[in-house]
Order: C-alpha cells, then structure tokens, then sequence
C-alpha cells in the first residue's frame, strides 16, 4: 500500500509534458492576458482583436505559419505572469511574447523579454514606464500620459479653460492621470482649484460631486475605471444638477465607453474626453475592421481590441521586414520606426523609445441617430509619451 | 502525524513515550516524498519555475496549517504575511542590498513581529470573530500598501528588485533551476521545524487547545501564551514564503496582500487536509498542477474544473486527500467499513478526533 502511495505522490509531482518539437516553419506567439476574474472582459476584447487581425491578414507571414498560444495570468499576478513568459520561452519554445493587460504583469514579462531577448509586444499596459523594461519591446496601444497630457495642454490652450477641479479614483492609474492632467494643464497656464480622490470600491458620489459643485468650477476633470462606475458618476452628475454648459465635464476615454454611454443615457451628453480609439470613427479602414469585428464576434471593438488589432500588424509587418527571422534583435530593429495606417488612424513606432505614437482625438458626447456618441472635433497629431519625451537621453 | 499513520485513527494504548517517539520516527513513504521532490530537475526540467511556486506554496500552506490545522486559529487573512514578507524582501533588495538568504531572515523576522503584535488581538477571539478580525485585517494592509505608492510602488508593483547570486554563486535563471532548489531547500528546512514542533509537548498542548480550550487550561495549560508563539512563528513562515517567491521572481506586487491569495491557501489546504503535516504540501501540488494544467487546457473557463474538484474533495473527503487516504487504508486493513463515505464526516459528530 505504502509503495503504491508513493506511487502516486511521485506521479502527481511530476505531470512530465514533452515540449513539442519547433518546427522550422511555424512561428509561435505567447499571448499572455487576463482571461479570468476581474479583468476577464478586457483580454477577451484584446484576443477578439488579435484574431480579427489574423482573420483579415491570414496566418501566414513571409513564409511561416503563425502559431498562437493563449496564456491566462489571472488578474494583477505579476509572478505568474512571469512564470508563464518563462515557460512560454523555456518550454513552448515560443518567438515571440504578447498581450499584458495589466501593467504590473507586463513589467515583470519585460525581465523574461530583456533575458532571453525575446520581441515583446505590450497590447494594452499603459503605465509610461513599461517600455524601459526590455529593450526588444514595443507597444501598441496607448500610455496614460499621453492622453492625460495632452488633454491638460489641450483644454487650457484650444478649451479656453482657468480653472479645473480634478476627481480621480485612487488608484495607480487614477493617481497617474490626476498627475499628468494638472502638469499639463498648469505648464499651459491653468489653475487647478481643487482634487480630490474617489475610493475604488463601489464608491457613493454624490457627496464628492456635491463638494465640487460648491465650489462651482469651470470645469471638472474625472477619471475613473471602465465597468459600472461611470454610469453612476454620470447619473450623480445630473443628480446633483451640475449643468454641462456651465461647467465642462472632462474625462478619459473609459469614462464614456460605449457600455458606459448606454447606461449613462442622456446624463452623458456634452462630456468632453481624449482618447486615442472609437469604434464609430468614420475612418475607412475603422469602418471594415469594426464591421469584420462585428461579423466575428457579435459586439463592437473597445481600446483593448485595437490595442491587439494593432499588436498583431506590429508583428507581421516587423516579420516581413525582417524576411521571416525571429530573434529579438532582427525584429525589434524592424519595428523600430514602423509607420501604417491603423483603423485609430496614422501611429508610428518610435524609434528611441519603441512606443506608440499616435493621434489623440478630442470629443463630445453628442446624440447620434437617437444615441450618445463620443464624436471628435478635434485632434492632436503624431503625440509622443510626453513622460519618456523628458526623460534626459 | 504522517498521513498513512494507523494510529491517526486509532490511538493505541502505548506508554506516553514509546506513542510520541513512534509519530517523531521517519517513515518510508515520507523519504520517497521527499526524493519525488528532486524528480522534476531529471523527468521535468521545464517545469521548474512551477515547481519552484509550488514549493513557496507548499511552505505557506504549511504555516497556515501551523495555526489552523493545529491550535484552530480561523485565519481568512493570512495573505497579509506572506505579502508583508514579500515586500520586505523586495525592499530590501531594492534598498540595495540583494543578498537572498540575510533578505530571506529580514523578511522572515519582520512578518513574524507583524504577526507578534497582531497575536495579541488573536488570542482572545475564537472562530467567527476570527474570520471577521483576520480578514479585516487582511484588507487594510492591502489598502496601506495601494496608499503608500511612495514606498510600495501602489497598484505598478515594486520596481527595481535585483538580487544577487545565492551564496555568490548560483544566479536565478531562466530556467527556474536556481529557483526551484532554493525554494525546495527553504521549504525542507522549515518543515523540519514543523514537524519537531508539531511533535514535542509544545505541539501536543497546541491540538489540546483546538479540542477544548477551557479544559486545557483546567490542567494547567494557558490558551493564550501558547496561541501567540504558534501565531509568531506560523507568521515568520508566511513571510519567508512570500520572500522567496519576491527573490525568485523578483517582482512584488498588490497581488502578494490580496484576500484572493489568503482564500486559495485555505482551500490549498482543506484540499490536502488540515491538520496533517503533509496536507498543505499535497493541496499546493494537486492545486497547482491541477490549475496549471486546466487554464491551459482552456485559458478561459479554467476555473470550472477546478470548482468540480473542490466540490468533489469536500463531498467525499472532508478531511482532504490526506485525510481519505488515511480512511481508504483502514478500511483496506479492515478496520472500518466503507461507511464513511456517506455518514457525517467525523468532526460533525461531537467528541472525535477531526
């Protein structure tokens, strides 16, 4: 009995899985994302669009056949994160590693990146410091300060705005783009009149909108996690009875998502947020990636899925000008510099820093065919991450 | 106690030293555990940086079991110590000195002086209060962490961990060798530890004290004093397995606090069985493996299987795998029926061992 116990113990101890073989003609991709928990909807919506991408493009480039393998890392685990980039790299003998929803996650995939130099692609993570993490990786979606930056700039310059009283959820981002939005906009010439820090679990607002409103600003620049919250900021906003055309309401691009619009409803309208992605943009290419998405996966794209979407031209394109070698050398030389028109519009790959450059486009909740749309009136061109831009080089 | 131990179940009649000195003995399937461990270097060399994860959980899962499988301290927040040990660790590294094992101790004896003060609170609670108190606790060293961005590095994690060789020679790999040695090296010593103090009178008085408190100080065996050094020391480990897990990966995080963390340890060990030296080990192997397995089968609904697998343990082996097996091998031997598997589980019915 004793042995055949053993037996057991030392088989379950062991579950030993040969790698299979690396065939010469297929080029696999590790895709790490958060496919359970909290996070769940954010990696499904950016692998939706990695496969949209893969749809259009087919899954084969400069020769080879791609091959995807999907990792879940859970929600912010940046050990097991790093242990499925390092299993990826030892055991599944992957070329190249992708997806991170979650900034942590990514910054601890970056050690694996930078060790085994192994080209990384970043699809969502938007903290500013990711990227310094290896230098084979780039980035596709967008960082905070960017949209935080330039929207300060923006609105105390082009919005013809003194004075702004800034709300965001306490946490990482909240505090990252609290930061950016009141050097941007004080550097510009604005003065902020006041902040203040929701708690990130099921916070009441009304209390802090009320204090706001007290102190009757021109405007008022809220940050807050996509999901639920801004559907309750929205509606205590009109509770409160703070009349947009008196004070500007000013936000991020998830504050007025299209889940958030919807049950938001009327309340939402004339809120003006930066962003760097819409899926009702009028773009040509916009408009076939969003009808494809449509067709593949019955919902419209959101910023993770373009961040995928685009994740994934990052790596073809850097595989063709590469002429099929995977090494991080050879591709993170080929994505350096890259330029393409993506369904966001023209972004680049900088060179110095190996991330995004894009447009950040300035928008207004108006209706649309009976409907609350963010539709843009204006738009910043070719923004670098302001946070690296001052870094000393 | 070991898991196959027939006198688990029934306690034979023997003198009080020839009985202790039989649990303290070595048993065979013991040192095949313990070879199996160095299996995954020859049979699953890809497998190590898992592996080494599973040995950090095995120590935390064991020093849970220190004060819930043994004195019956409720915790649902035991994550605050592992977590606060690895920040420790990951600070000290960060502060410039990357040395593992002097980091390893700091880590350790910071946790434990955490754990000593909170002991003072725990000792005059029982069950439910417990539950509330430690998970109460739990969540606000979460929330000091997220605040204190300054020192913690908030919801980004902690930048800037690097540490040295171990002993100046052997560097954390790729490959998750250093790792898993290092991991399972910690994780043996300390089990050491706990099986000599499970199985001196410290220990004996420890188990008195979850049965029935009140008459264990009728005999002249004050609750309180005993609770606070296993609460100290059951601390100490935690901090020492979040430290290693903060040097072999050399990342910290929020997720090292989080009540998801303090949840999965619980049911690492009721899965293996509390109460039994080798229960948390077991529970992190078969967790481990089992999750590792399942989400990448199905990176999406992973968690479903796994949800079947607890159901299934806590159906038909309340008292774990461990637990089962003791069962399965007494009635082999004829001394129960298999009546145990649909009556009420043992610690249902009052006045039996768990």
């Amino acid at each position: 009995m004793r042995k055949s116990l053993a037996a057991l113990l030392g088989a379950t101890a062991l579950l030993a899985v040969s790698a299979s073989a690396n065939a010469q003609d297929t080029i696999k991709i590790g895709l790490i994302m958060t496919l359970s928990g909290q996070f769940a909807d954010a990696g499904i919506q950016m692998e939706n669009g990695v496969k949209a991408y893969m749809k259009e493009h087919g899954d084969t480039v400069a020769g080879k056949k791609i091959e995807i393998i999907r990792k879940d890392s859970g929600g912010m685990a940046p050990d097991v994160a790093k242990r499925l980039a390092q299993e990826l790299v030892v055991r599944d003998k992957v070329d190249i590693i992708a997806g991170f929803v979650l900034t942590p996650n990514a910054l601890a995939a970056g050690d694996v990146s930078a060790e085994a130099k192994k080209f990384m692609v970043v699809m969502n993570a938007a903290t500013s410091i990711v990227t310094a993490k290896s230098p084979y990786m780039v980035r596709s979606s967008v960082t905070l300060p960017q949209v935080a930056e330039t929207f300060g700039t923006w609105a105390a310059t082009k919005g013809k705005l003194k004075k702004s009283y800034t709300m965001v959820t306490d946490y990482g981002p909240g505090h990252d783009f609290e930061a950016g939005f009141q050097r941007a906009f004080k550097e510009a010439g604005g003065e902020i009149s006041g902040s203040v820090r929701f708690p990130i679990a099921n916070p009441d607002f009304s209390a802090f909108i009320q204090r706001a409103k007290d102190l009757n600003p021109e405007s008022i620049m809220v940050f807050v996690p996509g999901g639920a919250q801004p559907a309750a900021l929205g509606k205590a906003f009109a509770e409160r009875g703070v009349d947009p055309a008196k004070t500007k309401i000013l936000g991020s691009g998830e504050t007025t998502s299209e889940q958030a619009l919807k049950s938001m409803g009327d309340a939402s309208l004339g809120i003006i947020t930066a962003w760097h992605y819409e899926y009702t943009d009028k773009l040509a290419k916009n408009v076939a990636f969003v009808k494809l998405f449509n067709e593949m996966h019955k919902r419209n794209p959101d910023f993770f899925s373009i961040g995928g979407y685009d994740g994934m031209h990052i790596i073809y394109e850097s595989l063709k000008k590469s002429g099929g070698k995977t090494d991080g050398d050879s591709l993170i030389a080929a994505a350096k510099g890259l330029k393409w028109e993506s369904p966001r519009g023209p972004m680049s790959i900088d060179p110095e820093t190996r991330d995004v450059v894009q447009t950040i486009y300035i928008r207004k909740v108006e209706k649309v065919n009976g409907e609350p749309q963010n539709v843009p009136f204006d738009k910043i061109d070719n923004v670098k991450d302001p946070v690296k831009a001052r870094m000393p080089k | 106690m070991t898991p196959t131990d027939p006198a688990t179940a029934a306690p034979a009649p023997t003198a009080p030293h020839p009985h202790m000195a039989a649990q303290v003995r070595w048993r065979t399937v013991e040192y095949v555990f313990w070879l199996a461990t160095l299996l995954p270097f020859v049979v699953a060399p890809d497998y190590l940086a898992l592996a080494s994860q599973i040995a950090i959980t095995a120590l935390f899962a064991l020093s849970l079991d220190l004060i819930l499988g043994y004195a019956g301290i409720v915790s649902l927040g035991h994550a605050a110590f592992f977590g606060f040990g690895a920040y420790a660790a990951g600070l000290v590294s960060k502060w410039g000195w990357g040395e593992p094992l002097s980091g390893l101790l700091i880590a350790g004896l910071a946790a434990g002086l955490l754990g000593y003060l909170m002991s003072f609170v725990i000792a005059r609670f029982r069950h439910l209060a417990l539950i509330m108190i430690t998970l109460g606790f739990g969540l606000l060293l979460l929330e000091a962490a997220n605040s204190a961005s300054g020192l913690t590095g908030g919801a980004d994690g902690l930048q800037g961990v690097k540490m040295w060789p171990v002993l100046g020679l052997f560097k954390f790999d790729l490959y998750g060798f250093t790792a898993y040695w290092y991991a399972l090296i910690v994780l043996f010593v300390f089990f050491l530890m706990a099986r000599r103090l499970i199985n001196s009178p410290f220990g004996l008085s420890l188990r008195g004290i979850r049965e029935n408190p009140v008459r264990m100080r009728a005999i002249g065996a004050e609750s309180g004093p005993h609770i606070r050094k296993i609460y100290t020391i059951a601390a100490f480990m935690a901090g020492v397995a979040g430290a290693v897990l903060t040097q072999t990966t050399e990342t910290v995080s929020l997720g090292v606090l989080d009540f998801q963390r303090s949840a999965d340890i619980l049911v690492i060990l009721i899965l293996g069985g509390a109460g039994r030296l080798y229960g948390g080990l077991i529970g992190a192997i078969i967790y481990m493996i089992a999750r590792d397995w399942f989400s990448g089968v199905n990176p999406q609904y992973w968690y479903f299987p796994i949800g079947v697998l607890l159901i299934a343990v806590v159906l038909f082996l309340p008292n774990g795998m461990l637990g089962g097996i003791a069962q399965l091998i007494d009635t082999v031997r004829g001394r129960r029926w298999f009546g145990w598997l649909t009556s009420p589980p043992p610690w249902l019915r009052s006045g039996s061992k768990p």
